[in-house]
């Protein structure tokens, strides 16, 4: 077929590309390639409202079916691209068929770890959760009154707990650090989590190890955990992060760090090639950083069109992201690398808190716990360059409204 | 089902039925509404569904909640007495002909 602009992997990042490819009017044929039966469609709700059945599958498809036709957008789903041959700009599928691109935007996003085959990591009863398939294999066992072993203490595996709890399964999770989300938040922001979670009954159990999972007649029964205790367990969620799928990229030779290195105009080291989301990796502050959020992905989707119609711009967008659990709403913004302090400030509820990080006077990121406010005027304050004194952040008197937009 | 029209700055519309229990959000991006983003699917997190709803109609879109008028705070485009984020604003037979205006940015 005549070369056009060819993208591979249907997510967050090709929905943004597409949508301002169309917007901005560019009449640069475009092909739409993914893996999944789905077109692209949002990946937050999976941990949250799909996995708790109150949003069925149609409602997390970004545009609908048909939206694709309609603008011209040529799609193909259910089709893996098994090689990539930059010098002949061409693509090959898995069942042999060469496709010529003039440009490619790569946005294969990023795959759930399992744990190792040698410690039951292939059991059946044994989930992860990236795609609506994994979803729905797993939601006909999350029934009342089953035992759920959660194996990590990070955002994927503590909203399904809460979804768990919801619907009444009995919930342990397991953490091999010190504390859940140590990763990515502060002290604070873990103590907030262990509490809510513990409040809604479950048994969070930090600094512990899972030496193997066990098994009856090949499914699941139960894991042996560091120390020699033995718990019982219907089912396992493993949630111990994601790997960047840039085994295409690789292999033809573009260069890879953690994940597809890009440059601020979200082009690989072929120039004719892009990419996007959580696959690709980028320099931030003199450090080489990869996010797994729908901000990124949809940021440097839409990004890449505008740099194929012609505009000049560059990766600069704030990091944001959030978490529902529970009645609480986590919201975040920028990014806390390299933090050297963190500010608490009490939230004007009960439930409600903000854990602001800083690195000495410079303001880098906010943690916000059912506190709106300062979410959206931490942002504008970083935004804005400001950087607030610590004491004023920390005094509940401060009107953070004022200091965002005065 | 509700019939929305949304006008543009240079005068185009567009107008579709919207299922009941769709948020208006949806609606837009579902019917190629331009600057209705919806990036945080709904959950008040990035003010990307922002528009200004047709004086007349105002009152019976719902009440802006707390979050909601935090979030109105971070629109590309000025927040008016008007404003609503649309991924709040839940077709029903009662939205029948509401009309809203999308905001442009520079």
């Amino acid at each position: 077929m005549a070369a056009a602009i060819v993208v591979v992997g249907a997510g967050q990042a090709a929905a943004a590309c597409i949508s301002r490819h169309v917007a901005l009017g560019n009449p640069q044929p475009l092909l739409l390639i993914g893996d999944e039966s789905h077109p692209p469609y949002q990946r937050p709700p999976l941990s949250k409202k799909y996995l708790s059945g109150e949003l069925e599958c149609e409602r997390l498809f970004i545009r609908p079916l048909e939206w694709y036709a309609e603008q011209g957008v040529e799609t193909r789903f259910d089709t893996r691209i098994g090689e990539i041959r930059p010098a002949q700009k061409q693509v090959v599928t898995d069942d042999g068929e060469t496709i010529d691109y003039d440009r490619l935007l790569l946005c294969t996003g990023s795959t759930a770890r399992e744990l190792p085959a040698a410690i039951g990591g292939e059991l059946k009863g044994v989930f992860t959760m990236r795609n609506i398939d994994d979803i729905d294999r797993m939601s006909p066992e999350f029934q009342a009154g089953r035992r759920l072993l959660i194996v990590g203490g990070g955002y994927i595996g503590l909203e399904a707990a809460a979804v768990a709890r919801k619907l009444g399964l009995e919930v342990t999770l397991l953490e091999m650090a010190e504390r859940i989300l140590q990763r990515v938040a502060a002290e604070a922001t873990s103590e907030y989590f262990r509490q809510l979670h513990r409040g809604h009954g479950v048994e969070i159990r930090e600094s512990t190890r899972l030496i193997k999972l066990l098994e009856r007649d090949g499914h699941v029964c139960g894991a042996e955990l560091g120390g020699g205790e033995i718990i019982d367990a219907d089912m396992v969620l493993v949630g111990i992060g994601a790997s960047p799928n840039t085994a295409l990229a690789e292999a033809a030779g573009l260069d890879c760090g953690n994940g597809i290195r890009v440059d601020a105009c979200c082009r690989t080291s072929d120039k004719d090639i892009f990419a996007a989301g959580d696959c690709a990796c980028f320099t931030r502050d003199g450090r080489e950083i990869r996010l797994e959020s729908v901000q990124n992905a949809a940021d440097q989707g839409d990004l890449v069109a505008r740099v194929w119609a012609g505009e000049d711009v560059a990766y600069t967008a704030l990091p944001w992201f959030w978490s529902d659990q529970y009645d609480c709403k986590l919201q975040i913004v920028g990014l806390n690398l390299g933090h050297d302090q963190t500010v608490i400030r009490p939230g004007s509820g009960p439930s409600s808190l903000s854990v602001w990080y800083y690195k000495g006077d410079r303001l880098l990121a906010v943690d916000a716990m059912n506190e709106p406010k300062s979410y959206a005027y931490g942002r504008k304050i970083i935004e804005a360059g400001k950087h607030p004194g610590r004491e004023q952040i920390a005094d509940p008197a401060t009107d953070l409204k004022a200091l965002a937009l005065g | 089902m509700a019939h929305i029209t949304w006008k543009m700055a240079d005068g185009s519309e567009i107008s579709a039925d919207i299922k009941d229990g769709f948020n208006l959000m949806e609606g837009a991006t579902a019917h190629n509404v331009p600057h209705i983003e919806g990036e945080c699917g709904g959950c008040l997190s990035c003010a990307t569904c922002h528009v200004f709803v047709d004086p007349e109609w105002y009152e019976r879109t719902g009440e802006v909640d707390d979050i909601e008028d935090t979030m109105l705070d971070m629109t590309d485009v000025e927040r008016e007495e008007n404003s609503r984020l649309s991924c709040q604003i839940i077709a029903s037979p009662e939205l029948d002909g509401l009309v809203l205006y999308v905001p442009e940015p520079d």
